[in-house]
């Protein structure tokens, strides 16, 4: 069977060399059947790569040991979604799996435009066949996942594997990297259409219409991967925190930023046919900050708790970005001419300004991301020394910018197109302003003098206002209009134009996000080491310690306290953190105890047991509003499901299509 | 012209404002990443300095001194004591021969207090399962050793 794994991804290579050529050979030489046959080269890959990834999950499942990758990412414990899970659980599977989906996405893409774009798809095929290839390059020579243990020759045969870290043995973790991948990978689609557009001297926007769907449902995978690791961190790893600015973290937060970035611009292309260079620069961005985070995780690029072992896999990633990136950089200044802007901002208090400084703000964090992850690497180039950058710079530069981004969350949809008028910007904020006044001078009065937690309640205020007024005066109108009741007259306004409301649903999700994230202002933490009566006080929690046993399980050492928890003199609970020690991997766990509420989460975390063996360290913390970033989440992403569900009015643009303007050597050239 | 000049000097307030962020703030917070000998090769100079330790966690070295926790550090056969004096819990993945990063000064007695350690996530290790730690497996596969 494993000769049958090598062979298919082996094959594979070839066949997706072959695919990239001949899509390029038959779109210059005209020669259709060329053309034809890269397209079907593309859903062999397909086959192939599902073959070889068919044969690895089978023997991920049937426990086959005498597999190198099977014996150290499984064993016969593990349920069987977290069997199956360990197929991108380790350096080879993983990279296997971003192929799997590469292909994937490249099988549909050139299905699902079979009959389309006829001059463009073949460059559209070549892109990603030439990705395919540089991955398929890795599966194949750098990291095979189908090495065998040299099972009676020198050592003796496996019993049972090594297992995946019981870290990672957990629900959200096991479907956290599939979504990020699906992120990652899913940015290739709209850059290979960019560039498709791009080395056909394509005029209009036909790339960004058909890959419009295409990106969102990227955002959302990545959406939804990066707030899965957060609540997995916040779950598992026992630190009462979600997000530490480790390079991993930070690799998979830069593409989605400049992902971010370009959902929002496109608008304005496709509105106004303005920023054409710039989405061009913004697709690749993002494209290539993916391939960058892949690298980061897999090529330990950067000292992180994630990444790898320092293995040879970075520099090729490094070789692969510089000549991707050489290319592009060629294409867009050659085809500047084509990306010429049809109008011209008017007025800085407009919505095209505001998009402006959108796209400005968040260009400028995840250039301020990517410096502070890079650092080390940059300061080791320049003066030989190696130096770390903490999580307080990031949160110095990173708070400011975000509360900046929010405050725009508001205004923004609000201005007007080409200029806005004094009259309207009174009447859309002065309920929305004054109440934000009015919310922070209460909370200063409340004894709150945290000065970025109140701006940030303000700005959350006005923001949340601004969008439920738009919600408003949009259903009434309809209501009155057609005798409905409002909150039918809602869906319809929202069925109306769902990019736009579904818009401002996400805009509300990242308000709670950041209602929970300025929680962080106001948290508390205490450790002791505790002994059964003991007790303690936190905040308005007593917490009094009436059990600490111990035990085993087959699989696990376990110690647990048994803490009873009141409030203002009542009992409102147990709470029962617990330490594990895995035997297999000699690993141990936290599994925190959490008391959920709305406004603050008590979280315990049964820290170890002191040498004597007879006290427990306990560690608590307070965590205020940290459930509104779930919370947020979900409503993200119910925003983005209501962009995804086509709209009912066909928008029509006002603006006309311009024919871009010719060089002349470059006319149709073929 | 009127107009852009407001749009430029609205970008350069942006642009300024967040490298201003980024340089003041950078100072204190950068650490110096250096592995034990490199920090023991160091001599006086390392005394106070802001540092990122690295090493690998000697065997049976870990332990609870009170709601302190003490380990040793060694790299390339130099070894040096941490002491942990952080609030948040140490990572589970911090045992006996994990790589690990220690983020603190070094005091005159030298003793590293670290305000916060990482510890390489266990997922990472990649020794083969049947052999003893260090040594490659031969892969028939290829015929070369792996990675």
């Amino acid at each position: 069977m494993e000769n049958l794994g090598s062979l298919a991804i082996l094959l594979a290579f070839c066949v997706a060399l072959y695919a990239a050529t001949a899509s390029v050979v038959g779109r210059i030489k005209r020669k259709p059947f060329l053309i034809v046959s890269a397209g079907r080269a593309v859903y062999s890959v397909w086959l192939l790569v599902a073959l070889a990834s068919g044969i690895l999950v089978s023997k991920l499942l049937t426990s086959d040991f005498s597999f190198s990758y099977v014996a150290e990412h499984s064993n016969r414990s593990m349920p069987i979604l977290y069997k199956f899970a360990a197929w991108w659980g380790g350096q080879e599977g993983s990279l296997l799996f971003w192929t799997f989906l590469l292909s994937t996405y490249a099988t549909v893409v050139v299905f699902t435009n079979r009959k389309r774009h006829r001059d463009m798809m073949p460059w559209v095929v070549a892109v990603l066949a030439t990705l395919e290839t540089f991955f398929l390059l890795l599966n194949n020579f750098i990291a095979n996942p189908f090495r065998m243990l040299a099972v009676d020759k020198l050592i003796t045969p496996v019993q049972d594997g090594q297992g995946l870290s019981p870290l990672l043995q957990y629900p959200a973790m096991a479907i956290h990297p599939p979504m990020l991948y699906l992120g990652y990978v899913g940015f290739a689609v709209p850059f290979a259409f960019a560039m498709g557009s791009l080395i056909t001297r394509q005029p209009g926007d036909a790339w960004i219409h058909t890959t419009r769907r295409w990106t969102l449902v990227t955002w959302l995978f990545q959406s939804t991967g990066i707030m899965l690791g957060m609540a997995w961190a916040y779950h598992v790893l026992g630190w009462g925190g979600y997000w530490m600015w480790d390079p991993v973290e930070n690799a998979s937060l830069l593409p989605w930023i400049a992902g971010t970035a370009f959902l929002h611009s496109v608008m304005m292309q496709e509105k106004k046919g303005m920023m054409k260079v710039w989405n061009m620069v913004l697709i690749s961005t993002t494209f290539f900050l993916c391939i960058l985070g892949t690298a980061m995780t897999r090529g330990g690029l950067v000292q992180s708790v994630h990444a790898f072992a320092r293995s040879d896999i970075g520099k090729y990633f490094v070789t692969f970005m510089a000549i991707g990136i050489a290319a592009t950089i060629y294409l867009i200044l050659d085809r500047l001419d084509y990306l010429k802007s049809e109008s011209e901002l008017e007025s800085v208090i407009s919505r095209e300004s505001s998009f402006l400084f959108n796209n400005l703000i968040l260009l400028a964090s995840c250039f301020a991301v990517l410096w502070g992850t890079l650092f080390p690497v940059v300061s080791e180039a320049i003066s030989g020394e190696k130096i770390a950058l903490d999580a307080d710079w990031f949160n110095r530069l990173m708070v400011p910018i975000g509360l900046f981004l929010l405050l725009l969350t508001g205004l923004g949809p609000l201005f007007a197109w080409r200029k806005t008028s004094i009259e309207s910007l009174r009447r859309n904020f002065q309920i929305p302003g004054i109440a934000a006044l009015v919310l922070v001078g209460g909370l200063f009065a409340l004894g709150i003098h945290h000065v970025y937690a109140l701006i940030s309640f303000g700005f959350c205020l006005f923001v949340a206002l601004t969008v439920l007024m738009e919600f408003y005066k949009g259903s009434m109108s309809i209501a009155n209009k057609n005798s409905m009741n409002p909150v039918r007259a809602m869906v319809e306004l929202t069925h109306r134009n769902t990019r736009r409301y579904g818009g401002y649903v996400v805009h509300m999700g990242i308000v709670l996000m950041f209602i929970g994230f300025s929680g962080q202002a106001f948290n508390q933490a205490d450790t002791k080491e505790v002994s059964i009566g003991d007790s303690m006080n936190l905040g308005s929690y007593h917490l009094k310690v009436t059990d600490i046993q111990m035990g085993d399980t087959p699989v696990y050492q376990w110690h647990r306290a048994t803490v009873e928890v009141s409030k203002g003199g009542e009992v409102v609970g147990t709470l029962e953190p617990e330490k594990r020690f895995y035997m297999a991997s000699k690993q141990g766990t936290s599994e925190v105890a959490i008391r959920i509420r709305p406004n603050e989460d008590l979280y315990l975390n049964f820290g170890g047991m002191s040498d004597d063996n007879q006290r427990a360290i306990l560690q608590v913390y307070i965590r205020p509003l940290v459930s509104w970033i779930w919370i947020g989440g979900l409503v993200l992403i119910f925003g983005t499901l209501i962009c995804l569900v086509p709209s009912k009015v066909k928008m029509q643009y006002a603006r006309t299509e311009v024919v871009g303007i010719t060089k002349s050597h470059a006319t149709i050239q073929n | 012209m009127k107009k852009y000049g407001k749009f430029a000097a609205l970008i350069t307030i942006v642009v300024g404002t967040v490298v201003w962020l980024a340089v003041t703030g950078g100072k204190q917070s950068q650490a110096y990443y250096k592995t034990v000998n490199e920090v023991h090769d160091m001599g006086t100079k390392a005394y106070g300095q802001r540092l990122r330790l690295e090493g690998n966690v000697a065997t049976g070295s870990i332990q609870h001194v009170g709601a302190q926790t003490e380990f040793v550090l060694e790299y390339q056969n130099t070894r040096m004591k941490v002491l942990y004096t952080g609030t948040d819990p140490l990572p589970d993945t911090l045992k006996d021969g994990a790589q690990a990063l220690a983020d603190g000064r070094l005091g005159q007695d030298q003793v590293f207090r670290a305000g916060a350690v990482q510890a390489k996530c266990a997922s990472k290790y990649e020794t083969k399962p049947g052999l003893a730690p260090g040594q490659t497996a031969p892969n028939i596969n290829t015929g070369k050793s792996s990675i």
